[in-house]
């Protein structure tokens, strides 16, 4: 908190106001960014509180944020049962697997697109941005239909292929619009040495490429490991479910242990969560730039 | 990482003075309309099997009876469409839609563009802004399931929102936010909004921080008050991402389907029922999947209508 008091007089350097005058201005300023941060924040707190009380204390009066008997109790049920560790670990081969495929095959399609020239390139990618139009709910009961002939319903591969549909179009987007910025000289320098365009794309463009990658890396695993709708209708029984799916089910079956649903959903958000804080300086560029843009 | 640094200048230096074209040509023109192909099979296969076969399917089973459920199904016309059309609850989950989705965006707009003037401000130090950056940024970071059930716990009646609201004397008694019939829509709608704030909150960031500072000190010069170069100078700079920002979110809220689900499932009664749950239901809880299959397809027409206007509009910019 000091470093806030202490710069703001020599942070007068953008604006030539006088220094005398920014006092009240900043005071109203940092009391509505408080206001904000307690929106934006307070759930979020109540959430990590409530994960360390009993039952009996989350609706006690007058609430509280910091509990009295804080405990680790509702992680260790979780952390040691079975079933809801599966759904830990469902998620994990889900999304793993979607981020490390779907990254891939945009890595193969962006290639195509910003360093080729071919009949049928601009409706291709048309059709590409405009899948991402499409609503989930339209293509429920055709999914639901071909993968049970399919023979993928209830099955990793069922949703992997899945998640794949749907966070593809973004990550083309976003690597061929990243690849475009990378002048052609670089591969076709290889290409002129015999190297085919596997050995130019592997070689050359992946690793000068690492911050698009994982702006895309991180929407993705985000995007399946957040995914709802889908897990709940390609999946059956109790040992494929994931996070988000299991979190509804525990709603159901005991809708009264709050302090475990609020673990589950600290435990189940952590993910996510490390990802950002990582990588936030690539992933809010990435997101800005493919909103933006595409 | 280090070798694959340095072949990468190495290729730089090999490069010729002149190089362009002749790289490219050298390669046999058969060859160099295969390759591309190639590279997109895997792409163009997935879109094939599980997007161009689905819509067809759902298409093909909105013009059907009995689909899925019995191996005697037979094309039966528009008969479907009718019936969806005419379905009350269908007119009131799209009613629903249209009201849960344009006040979403409204609030999305304004608490996004509010945060990201604040945020911007020269007054505060790079560690503030980052640290309020974050903060602010949360709600975007959770998963639909885990905002629902903390919310469910919030606006439950003994929750905390009833206990401190009845402290300030705002209610005089506790309220059930999301299963009464009166409130259910309204809480649903804040959740979403609190949830969905962010991703505009950041692309505004970056629009602010675009703007360039001579258009404010021209605007100062001229005596423009604070008020009026928001609207002669800020609004008209950030009108692309706003409408960009608006209409992407105008597809995505109208689909939004878990929010709903896992916080009142569309009810009491129909009074959260949206175009997804409504879809949803009767594919999942009554088993008719042509009907499903026919709402799915207005869903689908309806957002190929904003798909289509989202593409002109970005055209334009262009």
């Amino acid at each position: 908190m000091t470093t806030i008091t202490s710069t703001a007089p020599s942070g007068g350097g953008v604006r030539q106001n006088r220094p005398a005058s920014h006092w009240p201005a900043k005071i109203a300023l940092l009391a509505g960014l408080t206001v904000g941060a307690l929106f934006a924040g307070l759930p979020v707190l109540w959430m990590l509180s409530n994960s360390f009380k009993s039952n009996t204390e989350i609706f006690s009066l007058p609430p509280s944020l910091i509990t009295d008997s804080f405990s680790f109790s509702a992680y260790t049920s979780i952390l040691t049962d079975s079933t809801k560790l599966r759904f830990f670990l469902n998620s994990y081969v889900i999304a793993l697997s979607v981020t490390a495929l779907t990254l891939l095959v945009s890595l193969l399609a962006a290639y195509a697109f910003s360093r080729y020239e071919f009949r049928g390139k601009k409706a291709l990618s048309v059709l590409i941005v405009s899948v991402q139009a499409i609503p989930p709910i339209t293509l429920l009961v055709p999914y639901f239909g071909l993968m049970v002939v399919l023979k993928l319903y209830n099955t990793y591969p069922g949703l992997i292929l899945t998640y794949m549909v749907f966070t593809l179009p973004y990550a083309i987007i976003m690597m061929t619009g990243y690849f475009n910025t990378l002048p052609k000289e670089l591969d076709e320098a290889v290409r002129v040495d015999g190297g085919g365009p596997l050995v130019a794309l592997f070689r050359v463009l992946v690793p000068i490429s690492i911050p698009g990658i994982i702006s895309v890396s991180v929407y993705t695993f985000m995007i399946s490991w957040n995914e709802f709708l889908f897990a709940l209708t390609l999946t059956k029984t109790e040992d494929m479910r994931t996070v988000p799916v299991g979190i509804q089910l525990l709603m159901g079956q005991h809708s009264y242990e709050w302090n475990e649903m609020m673990a589950m959903s600290v435990l189940g958000s952590i993910p996510v969560l490390l990802l950002f804080l990582i990588f936030q300086r690539y992933f809010i560029g990435g997101m800005t730039s493919g909103s933006v843009k595409s | 990482m280090a070798t694959a640094t340095s072949d990468v200048t190495q290729a730089v230096h090999r490069v010729p003075p002149a190089p362009g074209k002749a790289a490219a040509g050298r390669t046999p023109r058969r060859r160099k309309n295969l390759t591309p192909w190639a590279f997109l099979s895997p792409t163009v296969l997935l879109m094939l099997v599980l997007m161009l076969v689905p819509i067809v399917m759902v298409i093909v089973y909105s013009l059907k009876n009995n689909v899925i459920m019995t191996r005697k199904s037979e094309i039966i016309g528009l008969g479907n469409y009718g019936e969806i059309l005419t379905d009350p609850i269908f007119l009131k989950a799209l009613m629903n839609t249209v009201i849960f989705t344009v006040t979403s965006v409204v609030a999305h707009l304004v608490l996004g563009l509010t945060f990201a003037m604040m945020l911007n401000s020269p007054l505060l130090s790079n560690a503030t802004r980052a640290v309020f950056r974050v903060i602010y940024f949360l709600p975007w970071l959770f998963t639909v399931a885990v905002i629902a059930v903390l919310w469910r716990l919030i606006l439950s009646p003994n929750g905390v929102l009833n206990y401190i609201l009845q402290q300030w004397g705002l209610i005089s008694e506790k309220v059930e936010w999301l299963s009464s019939p009166s409130t259910a829509l309204i809480a649903v709608t804040f959740i979403n909004i609190w949830a969905g704030y962010p991703f505009y909150m950041v692309s505004l960031l970056a629009g602010l921080q675009g703007i360039p500072r001579d258009l404010y000190e021209a605007a100062r010069v001229d005596g423009a008050t604070a008020r009026q170069q928001f609207f002669n100078v800020t609004i008209p700079q950030l009108r692309p991402i706003i409408i960009s920002m608006a209409m992407l979110d105008v597809i995505w809220t109208s689909q939004q389907f878990a929010l709903i689900w896992m916080t009142t499932g569309g009810g009491p009664g129909t009074s959260t029922e949206m175009l997804s749950t409504y879809t949803y239901k009767l594919a999942f809880s009554e088993y008719e999947f042509s009907l499903a299959s026919t709402s799915a397809v207005i869903v689908f027409l309806l957002s190929m209508v904003l798909a289509f206007w989202y593409a002109r509009h970005q055209k334009a910019r262009d």
